[in-house]
């Protein structure tokens, strides 16, 4: 048999069947589903008389909407509560498992598919949420859906597909100090651009990657889609076995072995090729931060905001000029300069008990500085209760921050957690469209440890040499 | 799913690159839990200036692009998040068509899912069909899926690729789900054999442990 990269062996284990044009009915092992994305799927079930295929390969969660606040009180926007009242019915009516809102294993639904299990080598997983791209982190296929594809794949268990192209993304080296896999995607971003990756799924490989803990995978995952890659998956080793052992729907005993002995096949063959190669050396990645309105708007700690004046493709020197009015930043300022008042440490990308530990470490004994308000939204109840076990809420609450319950919060700011008109926030989420905060708001990416440096000093700084 | 063959169109310019979905329909719009009524929520922050009031420069807000069918614009049109609410806003606006010089994939695949044409053409050619729109009142555009052709007022012919299987669900309106339910029975076989290969992917799943 030919050599085979690690989505070629993927994606042949999922055929059901293909045209001779090479249209493909992908067979579609697991599927997650959040509130906003699915009601209108669930009904158009309902209009067409009907039911889901395999209703146990789907899990629901409520996420987007869900306040962060005390929730014994209920939610305050009746639109919110009535798009989760929806999920709850509707996962009633088509026999969907739920984490509801106050169930201790709910979360962001790229938080809680890992953490439970859910996610495993080897398979298709799909959402309506352009952030599915975090399971590849486990060796799976996982990509985002549209809600029309939402509703196939209950009715169906699958998807037509055509082959994407493949794409390695090779980082060897080692991270300097405080870097981590945040800086890396945002790297591979800034050096790709947005749409560098349309059409590809990646794989990430070199050293740096596989000394990656499943968390920064996840991290580095997350954020594919953001250089316009549906999927970016690393091939599963001993870290991701390490993980995946006991969770609580992940397999048990000897169908673990059986697992596992799969598993430790799931890798691209030595003599394999892909459609296209990024290679970066870890050692050249400093600490990131965007200063723009997409991910690919984005530089180093110890650099400058760009200058429009230098940029000859006309295209993106208007696209600069207009980010850097949106941002309300002058060309030329050391990243250093830039002042933030808000600071957000959480989302799909950066939520995970990993993030909080480091997060936590830093705020130890600081403070959060005036003017500034901090928030940590741990990615789900269990990364939460698991934080508070170990003390970090009291290091975050001793510091400053907000202490606040699982959800996707303010990474797109559907519940009540919302930037004014104006506010700069320093913040570990993925996006730093337009107004994707709040309408108005600014957002400049960082990693946890950058965000925490910048609510203590009340601006950027490089966490480097941070005392 | 309504059926696209053939169009000529008023077109409506969208002179930026890399428009986002978060763009295209705002946040506080998904909310909902229908696929209509999403035009309200259309370049809901660009159609506004800084106080709030309607900005009569942005192009919908003009009256000369009022009725157009047919949306021109640049690179990565639609990347971001996968919400199909982008696609709904903008059939329900009476856009059928899409014509850009690149496109993110989720978007992309979400325009075929609602009987929009998405058009993928070169740069040149978006940029000169860009200026002769801006510069031409009442500027109308001719697609024809059939023949996968755009052709411009003055009769400048533009090919386009199209997967062969999604224009033929699109040119006649297929139900995608119905087309895949027909092949249940590979679906069936695939589970059987697939569930000897990797069992533990069809164990139960006991969502009940754990639970607090």
């Amino acid at each position: 048999m030919a050599a085979q990269t690690l989505f070629d062996k993927i994606w042949e284990s999922h055929v059901v069947r293909a045209e001779p044009d090479g249209t493909t009915l992908l067979y579609i092992d697991r599927q997650l589903v959040h509130e906003v994305t699915s009601p209108q799927a669930f009904e158009g079930l309902k209009l067409s008389g009907r039911r889901p295929r395999r209703p146990v390969a789907t899990l629901a969660v409520p996420d987007h909407n869900v306040p962060t606040t005390d929730r014994t009180i209920g939610i305050a926007d009746p639109l919110s509560a009535k798009q989760i009242q929806t999920l709850e019915e509707n996962c009633r009516d088509f026999d969907i498992t739920l984490f509801d809102m106050n169930d201790i294993r709910q979360g962001v639904v790229h938080v809680i598919g890992p953490e439970q299990g859910f996610t495993l080598p080897g398979t298709t997983i799909v959402c309506g949420d352009s952030h599915t791209s975090t399971h590849g982190a486990f060796g799976a296929l996982a990509f985002g859906i549209g809600t029309s594809e939402v509703e196939h794949v209950l009715a169906t268990q699958c998807l037509v597909q055509k082959r994407p192209k493949t794409m390695e993304v090779r980082i060897e080296g080692t991270l300097s100090n405080f870097c981590s896999a945040k800086d890396i995607i945002l790297a591979i971003i800034g050096k790709i651009g947005t749409a560098g990756g349309t059409g590809y799924v990646i794989e990430y490989t070199g050293s740096a990657i596989r000394a990656l803990s499943m968390e920064g995978r996840m991290t580095l995952c997350n954020m594919s889609i953001e250089g316009g890659a549906r999927a970016g998956m690393v091939a599963p080793d001993e870290t991701t076995i390490a993980y995946i052992k006991g969770r609580p729907l992940a397999p048990k005993g000897e169908l673990f072995e059986q697992a596992v002995n799969a598993w430790r096949q799931l890798k691209t063959d030595a003599n394999a090729t892909y459609d296209m190669t990024v290679t970066m050396r870890a050692e050249d990645i400093a600490p990131q931060v965007s200063w723009g309105t997409n991910p690919g708007m984005v530089t180093g700690i110890d650099q400058r905001v760009p200058d429009p004046r230098m940029i000859t493709d006309e295209n993106q020197r208007q696209a600069t000029t207009r980010a850097l009015e949106y941002m309300d930043l002058l060309p030329n300022i050391p990243m250093t300069d830039i002042k933030i008042d808000t600071v957000f440490i959480g989302s799909c990308t950066n939520s995970r008990i990993e993030d909080l530990r480091l997060a936590a470490s830093l705020a130890k004994g600081k403070r959060v500085a005036t003017g500034v308000r901090a928030m940590v939204v741990p990615g789900s109840g269990l990364v939460k209760q698991q934080a508070e076990q170990e003390g970090l809420d009291r290091l975050f609450k001793e510091a400053g921050f907000e202490w606040r319950e699982a959800g996707c919060s303010m990474c797109l700011a559907m519940n009540a957690d919302v930037l004014q008109p104006g506010e700069r926030c320093a913040s570990t989420s993925n996006r730093n469209f337009e107004g994707r905060q709040g309408a108005g708001g600014r957002t400049h990416l960082v990693s946890p440890a950058m965000a925490v440096a910048a609510a203590v000093e009340g601006h950027f700084v490089d966490i480097r040499t941070w005392k | 799913m309504q059926a696209f063959t053939a169009m000529t169109g008023l077109v409506a310019p969208l002179d930026r690159v890399n428009v986002d979905t978060d763009q295209i329909i705002p946040k506080q719009f998904l909310k909902t839990i229908k696929r209509t009524g999403l035009r309200e929520g259309l370049f809901y922050d660009w159609r506004k200036q800084k106080d709030g009031s309607q900005d009569p420069m942005f192009f919908l807000n003009q009256p000369r692009f009022q009725g157009a069918t047919i949306l021109l614009t640049r690179d990565n049109f639609g990347c971001g998040s996968s919400r199909e609410h982008a696609p709904w806003a903008l059939l329900d606006q009476g856009f059928r068509c899409v014509i850009a010089s690149s496109f993110a994939d989720i978007f992309y695949n979400n325009c075929f899912q609602n009987g929009i044409l998405p058009v993928a053409l070169k740069a040149d050619e978006v940029l000169a069909m860009m200026h002769d729109c801006l510069a031409t009142p009442g500027y109308r555009l001719t697609v024809d899926l059939g023949n996968q052709m755009v052709t411009t007022p003055d009769g400048m012919r533009s090919r386009f690729e199209i997967d062969p299987f999604r224009k033929d669900c699109l040119f006649r309106g297929l139900d995608a789900i119905g087309l895949t339910l027909q092949h249940e029975a590979s679906i069936t076989t695939y589970e059987i054999r697939r569930k000897t290969e990797a069992p533990w992917l069809f164990a139960d799943l006991h969502y009940n442990q754990g639970n607090a």
